[in-house]
């Protein structure tokens, strides 16, 4: 049983109608998720890539037993949508879109505290079961059913490390983009809890990156209350001191935020980590008990 | 985006807070008549987003309008850090009885403003924060509630204030709070925030930063001059929306999301090979894009080798590929470039490049395999 997103999962498309929410809805269809809506207000009553457009969440998710939103909007109206998907009831909500203005983060945050739902983003890939579901802008094909859960603050890295885990016949129970961004919906280690809970999920590997503490307040929580093993990998050891790295979120900003000092604080806390992301499929190979020959 | 201590102040100002009168100057002429206008002792200070002007000489206290002509003289074009000063702030004089702390900021893992107070003010939070940490009283915010009175009594009253004092930080703490908030801050701080001998209540340093996301809400802020980089590639690529920095090494680095290019210069630096910078293509980059970005980092001359590492989710391989080869058509370039592609429409793009290679592109099917080969062209 994967987290977050599964073959139960009833997918609307906040944005279906844009450039990428047109692209990445054909092909989560392709890849056999049920994209039972879109979304983009004005265009009610319309198709895209086979999908009825609706004119608000609300509506498609009575219409259609939506469960789980993706949004695909402009960050100006990002912070709207993600109101309007809790407010319409939807469980899992990932919003893609990059460049969120933080106080708009922060009131969602504050609003999603009261309701029984989880956001993943914004600046995020989105979520992927493998053969279950996709709800993501991630390549597909590169996945595979298994069990090794994979949580990241990076899109890019995520598809580097699920790939090179496929190609050692490693598969992925679920992948979670969590975002870049400063603000995020969802931390690491709600994730973890997610894959701590998981039968399926017998290894993980965590994906970070310099800028926050976020990577030692899941190393605390690693050591403290998972039994599952867990593999790390911090990205920007060369990143110089003040400059932003691409992800608003990603500053070396104090000597806490570096990857020296978060690699050290996983190690110190007897968690594997990784210098490069094919040294992240050997370790989990060996966590696993599996032949590391390819 | 960091704002010019005088474009902090002025947005304070228009929030309620008090600053000393102050004229910004381009000309040591114009310092000379704004010290004129302001009268007394005044400090003429260099305006750049940087700190440690003061030790780099970028701050000087004068009595009489001459010397404040002379000191903009000194300080203007000015180098602190790398960064050239083109305005000074002329500022009056204040009798400083006490100096505290201020600061609003985001806290990243509680998701919620946090209040910082002290009342050791005047020099680094970090400091006092090492050597007593109970000086600093903490008070985070519920984003949807906002700011309520009652969190400002408890910051100034378990700070240990009384009396007017304490009514005035009362005061400087809710302006502050609607600063932060209304101008889209990720940090606003004051320090020192003081207290003069007549009572009143100053802003005498401050320091601004503008979530760079919420841009569009705030073009009052983006003055043309405020933006630009001092780089001439990180320059251009702001222009064209794409994210580069430029580092002291050989290898240029172009890649697609952020983290995937940070682990890309750790590998070339595992590799043995230092990179000369990056650029960000994003999510989504189309052929253009990928031209524009090849152009940018061919652009510094230290580069001796190109990495080009490509996963593609949003981005599709197949732009990247037609990109690379439209690129290297328009501009000749001679340079070596090891082409990794991955991800979406990959095989497209790996076939395109298959078919028109030039002899300067080598690819690579696997990313250490594709630093490894550029690290030693680059040296080769």
């Amino acid at each position: 049983m994967p987290i977050l997103v599964d073959e139960n999962t009833r997918l609307v498309v906040q944005g279906i109608t844009g450039r990428e929410g047109a692209f990445h809805t054909g092909r989560m269809v392709e890849g056999g998720t049920q994209v039972v809506a879109g979304v983009t207000p004005g265009k009610g009553g319309q198709e895209s890539q086979g999908v009825p457009i609706f004119n608000t969440v609300s509506e498609a998710a009575r219409e259609t037993g939506a469960n789980a939103s993706v949004i695909f909007v402009p960050p100006a109206f990002s912070g709207d949508a993600i109101f309007e998907a809790l407010d319409a009831g939807i469980q899992t909500v990932c919003c893609i879109t990059e460049g969120v203005p933080v106080q708009d983060m922060l009131r969602v945050s504050g609003y999603i505290a009261s309701k029984d739902a989880t956001l993943i983003g914004p600046n995020c890939p989105g979520v992927i079961s493998p053969e279950q579901s996709n709800v993501s802008i991630m390549p597909q094909d590169i996945f595979k059913q298994g069990n090794v859960g994979v949580v990241s603050r990076s899109g890019t890295l995520t598809y580097q490390v699920v790939n090179e885990l496929t190609q050692r016949d490693i598969g992925q129970s679920t992948a979670v983009g969590i975002g870049g961004d400063p603000i995020i919906g969802t931390n690491f280690v709600e994730i973890l809890e997610k894959f701590e809970a998981d039968p399926q999920t017998e290894c993980v590997v965590m994906i970070g990156e310099i800028g926050g503490n976020a990577e030692q307040l899941a190393a605390e929580y690693i050591q403290s209350e998972m039994k599952t093993p867990v593999v790390a990998y911090i990205a920007g050891f060369t990143a110089p001191e003040g400059k932003t790295m691409g992800h608003a979120g990603a500053i070396v900003s104090g000597g806490d935020s570096t990857a020296e000092a978060k690699s050290e604080a996983l190690r110190r806390s007897g968690i594997q980590a990784a210098e490069n992301p094919s040294e992240v499929a050997e370790l989990v190979a060996d966590a696993l008990g599996v032949s590391s020959a390819t | 985006m960091d704002l010019y201590e005088h474009q902090g102040k002025e947005l304070l100002r228009s929030f309620g807070l008090k600053t000393l009168d102050g004229m910004v100057a381009t000309t040591p002429a114009e310092a000379k008549e704004a010290a004129q206008n302001i009268g007394g002792t005044v400090a003429v200070k260099a305006q750049v987003l940087v700190g440690g002007r003061g030790k780099a000489g970028g701050i000087k206290v004068v009595d009489s309008p001459e010397e404040a002509e002379k000191a903009a003289e000194q300080i203007l074009g000015m180098d602190i850090k790398g960064h050239t000063v083109n305005k000074v702030l002329v500022e009056g004089g204040a009798d400083i009885e006490s100096e505290m702390y201020l600061s609003i900021m985001v806290d990243r893992s509680e998701k919620k403003p946090l209040i910082l107070f002290s009342t050791e003010g005047g020099v680094e939070i970090e400091e006092v924060a090492d050597r007593n940490p109970e000086a600093i009283v903490r008070q985070h915010v519920d984003p949807l509630v906002g700011l309520v009175p009652y969190e400002q009594r408890e910051v100034v009253f378990s700070s240990g204030l009384s009396g007017d004092t304490a009514k005035g930080v009362s005061k400087v703490i809710s302006d502050l709070y609607r600063a932060f908030q209304e101008s889209d801050a990720s940090l606003v701080e004051i320090n020192p925030l003081v207290t003069t001998k007549s009572g009143e209540m100053l802003t005498l340093d401050s320091k601004v930063t503008i979530d760079n996301s919420s841009l569009f809400r705030h073009q009052d802020l983006v003055s043309e001059e405020d933006t630009r980089s001092a780089d001439p590639g990180e320059q251009r690529a702001q222009e064209v929306g794409l994210q580069y920095v430029k580092l002291e090494g050989d290898v240029g680095i172009l890649g697609n999301g952020a983290g995937l290019v940070m682990s890309t210069l750790d590998v070339v630096a595992q590799a043995g090979g230092e990179p000369a910078n990056f650029c960000d293509v994003g999510g989504g980059a189309d052929a253009e894009k990928i031209s524009e970005a090849l152009d940018i980092v061919t652009s510094n001359t230290a580069v001796k080798s190109v990495l080009f590492n490509i996963f593609g989710g949003i981005t599709r391989g197949d732009e990247v590929a037609r990109g690379l080869l439209t690129a290297l058509e328009r501009s000749n370039l001679d340079l070596p470039i090891v082409v990794r592609l991955d991800g979406t429409n990959a095989k497209e793009g790996r076939d395109i490049l298959a078919e028109n290679t030039p002899q300067n592109v080598y690819t690579e099917t696997t990313m250490l395999d594709a630093a490894r080969r550029a690290v030693e062209l680059a040296h080769g």
